[in-house]
């Protein structure tokens, strides 16, 4: 596995893209967090509450990128046939793919942490000049909310990753990932029954995952931030269990 | 070497022979239909009370505190209104006082107290000065200087109704005649106050407005010496009711009477009817649809690169930019019959499922009816486009895919962002190809009601037209600049 993990981590290394993917995720989250939290404005009391999500919010352009890396590491192996290689070197095909995994979860956390402390430091700077109170670490929420985050962008690596072994062609792969995140959301703000509302942001994998970031009026959400976050992790174990499975019992 | 018909029918050829593209494309109507559906039964309204339809046909708010008798024939009304005073709550559920600018204390002539029958009324408003108003959508200013105590007058004679306004009751300026159809020989005139919600950030509070009004006059067929009080509208889908520990009375007191009351006398907007659905609504699948066509449209290009066909398209070829175009007429055109198809069977369908579920459908006239089924079906086709051109300029299936799908369908949920201005929203609208969205608006704004009238709402800042031209904008400009890449660039 270890042989595995270091072959993966060669080929990331060894081009171009990843690199510019990953700093491409990291510029994305910090470009989006910093131009909400230095746009928001307040009319009643009880804002500051929210300010933790607000600043974490570019985590939704963020993910893009960052699930285009993800699906490349496989697909990319597809469209040039380097799949063959790889599968021939490590015919244990379960272990080609959790190599991936590994790989691909410290790739995203590595990132996933620059990324979600520069939102964080981007608020730190600009939310006292509009008169908000900046998300403090020292809070127990503040806390959850960042490393969730993190633990969020890394769950949507997965999944990626997950549906990219299913579907093997890189442009439809991620239209079906992206698909999955944001079509949820918007479904759910147009649907006028509570019930239905309440469902789709309950099994979305965009906004169960990102509940995670909620800092207030927590009795108020559709699931629970732990849960919501579990909801994502069901469905990057579900994408990922079924690529291994289709790539075990698949011709390459 | 080819033409350019044989360079198009060509490309047909390669679209029509490939079956994921097809599927794909195929799948874009299928999603418009199904989203369509599952917005239609989803939404569960049975047995709520209708919602108000005005004269015009459009749903209103016709909800407030009405003081009255009934007047046969001719006759006319005068009172002085001297001081409007309104209260919101607070988080706290106390009422602090505070202005609700279109909050409205006058005189009213109205059919019945039917909801959504025709009225004519003049009534001095919380910062909007004199205002003569009938039927729901007509509005007339008057004076709007803060003169106070404000005088005011209603003569109705037949089915016309004329306003006047006065500071000092002696000299009167007529500010409007409104010719009001169907008020019947016998109508109920009056003293109203109504006091819509006050739009609070993203949101609305209720609000809760007093009036004292004095030198009440009438000549003419009043009956009944005796003045009645009525909540109008009380169980109104489109009135949220009173703010807690508020209600709607009058009091009479030597001479005149205080009023408070709560609502509004207007045409319903989303805010005040938030139950209402739009055809935007049930074309929610257009979403769905645009992730499909936007896969389609890159794969169309960006197959070409990775089977290396591409050198032999562009060999058969001597104008490598007519391959482009050739690919993206095909495209369109293709994409806009399924787009169309998808929206013509989606738009009844959606429909009928919610009205049978009891949801009210925002009206629409049959010209907004057309451009949004041939908007829908052009902003896929548009998208299509642009698609294959940012395909044809990164030559890089996954990131062309990525960068369309953010720039259309990411803007649509971040203005749903809580504590994002509202000009934030719009400019978001304004700039990003999701502007195009403003095609599906069906929703009508109206001066005289306060509203928050965002994209989040259903209210965009473009016209549909310009909408769809920012998006073909940014088609355009890639497609030339794909274009000049691919005579430039080696394939």
């Amino acid at each position: 596995m270890r042989a595995a993990v270091h072959v993966e981590w060669t080929k990331i290394r060894t081009v171009a893209s990843p690199l510019w993917l990953l700093l491409g995720t990291i510029a994305a989250t910090v470009t989006l967090s910093a131009g909400a939290t230095s746009v928001v404005i307040c009319t009643s009391a009880g804002c500051d509450g929210h300010m933790t999500k607000l600043s974490l919010v570019g985590v939704q352009l963020g993910q893009a990128p960052l699930a285009i890396l993800a699906v490349l590491v496989i697909s990319g192996e597809y469209s040039s046939g380097m799949i063959r290689t790889t599968l021939a070197a490590m015919p244990h095909r379960a272990t080609a793919l959790a190599a991936k995994a590994v790989t691909l979860t410290g790739l995203a956390a590595a990132a996933g942490t620059v990324a979600v402390l520069g939102s964080l430091l981007a608020a730190w700077l600009i939310l006292p000049g509009h008169g908000f109170t900046a998300p403090s670490l020292a809070d127990g929420a503040t806390l959850r909310a960042v490393v969730g985050s993190i633990l969020y962008l890394v769950l949507i690596a997965l999944l990626s990753l997950g549906v990219a072994t299913i579907v093997r062609d890189s442009a439809t792969s991620i239209g079906v990932v992206l698909g999955l995140l944001y079509l949820f959301p918007i479904l759910a703000q147009t649907i006028g029954d509570p019930h239905w509302q309440r469902l789709l942001q309950q099994i979305g994998p965009m906004n169960a995952g990102l509940t995670i970031q909620a800092t207030t009026d927590l009795s108020s959400l559709p699931i629970s931030p732990w849960a919501g976050l579990g909801v994502t992790a069901g469905w990057a174990a579900a994408a990922l269990l079924g690529g291994g499975l289709l790539l075990h019992s698949r011709d390459a | 070497m080819t033409g350019f018909p044989q360079l198009l029918h060509a490309e047909w050829t390669k679209f029509r022979t490939v079956t994921g593209w097809v599927t794909g494309t195929a799948m874009a109507t299928l999603l418009v239909v199904l989203f369509a559906a599952l917005a239609g039964i989803s939404s569960d309204q049975k047995g709520s009370p209708p919602v108000p339809i005005g004269p015009g046909g459009e749903p209103v708010t016709d909800s407030f505190y009405f003081v009255h008798r009934p007047l046969t024939g001719i006759g006319s009304i005068t009172v002085s209104v001297s001081a409007l005073k309104s209260g919101i709550p607070t988080d706290l559920a106390e009422l602090r006082s505070g202005v609700v600018p279109w909050a409205k204390a006058g005189l009213i002539i109205k059919a019945s107290t039917r909801q959504g029958s025709p009225y004519a009324a003049i009534m001095v408003t919380g910062g909007h000065g004199v205002r003569m108003q009938d039927n729901y959508v007509n509005d007339t200013a008057g004076p709007t200087t803060g003169a106070s105590p404000r005088w005011l007058r209603l003569d109705r004679s037949g089915d016309a109704v004329t306003g006047y306004a006065s500071a000092d009751a002696r000299h009167w300026t007529k500010v409007g005649t409104a010719h009001v159809d169907g008020l019947g020989p016998t109508v109920r005139g009056g003293l109203f106050v109504a006091s819509p919600p006050s739009v609070d950030g993203m949101g609305t509070r209720g609000s809760v407005s007093t009036a004292a009004f004095a030198d009440l006059h009438t000549r003419g067929g009043w009956a009944d010496r005796h003045w009645a009080g009525d909540q109008v509208g009380a169980e109104s889908p489109s009135f949220a009711g009173y703010p807690r520990n508020a209600s709607g009375s009058f009091m009479a007191s030597d001479g005149g009477f205080t009023v408070t009351g709560a609502g509004d006398i207007a045409p319903a907007v989303r805010d005040t009817l938030p139950t209402g659905g739009t055809r935007g609504d049930i074309l929610t699948g257009t979403f769905a649809a645009l992730i499909a066509v936007i896969v389609v449209a890159v794969l169309f290009i960006s197959t070409e690169y990775r089977e290396n066909l591409i050198h032999v398209t562009l060999a058969a070829s001597r104008r490598r930019s007519g391959v482009l175009v050739a690919k993206a007429i095909v495209l369109g055109v293709v994409t806009f019959v399924a787009g169309l198809a998808g929206t013509l069977v989606a738009v009844p369908l959606g429909e009928r499922l919610a009205h049978a579920n009891g949801v009210y459908i925002f009206p629409v006239t049959s010209s907004a009816e057309l451009r949004v089924a041939l908007g829908t079906a052009a902003l896929l086709a548009t998208a299509s486009i642009l698609a294959l051109s940012v395909g044809a300029l990164f030559r890089h299936g996954a990131g062309a895919v990525t960068a369309v799908i953010v720039a259309l369908v990411l803007p649509y949920i971040l203005v749903a962002i809580p504590f994002l201005p509202a000009s934030v929203s719009d400019w978001l609208m304004r700039v990003t190809p999701a502007a195009a969205f403003a095609l599906q608006q069906t929703l009508v704004r109206y001066d005289q009601v306060a509203s928050n009238y965002t994209p989040y709402n259903g209210y965009y800042p473009l016209e549909p037209w310009a909408g769809l031209a920012v998006l073909a904008g940014y088609a355009v400009v890639s497609l030339a600049a794909a274009a000049l890449l691919l005579r430039r660039r080696d394939a």
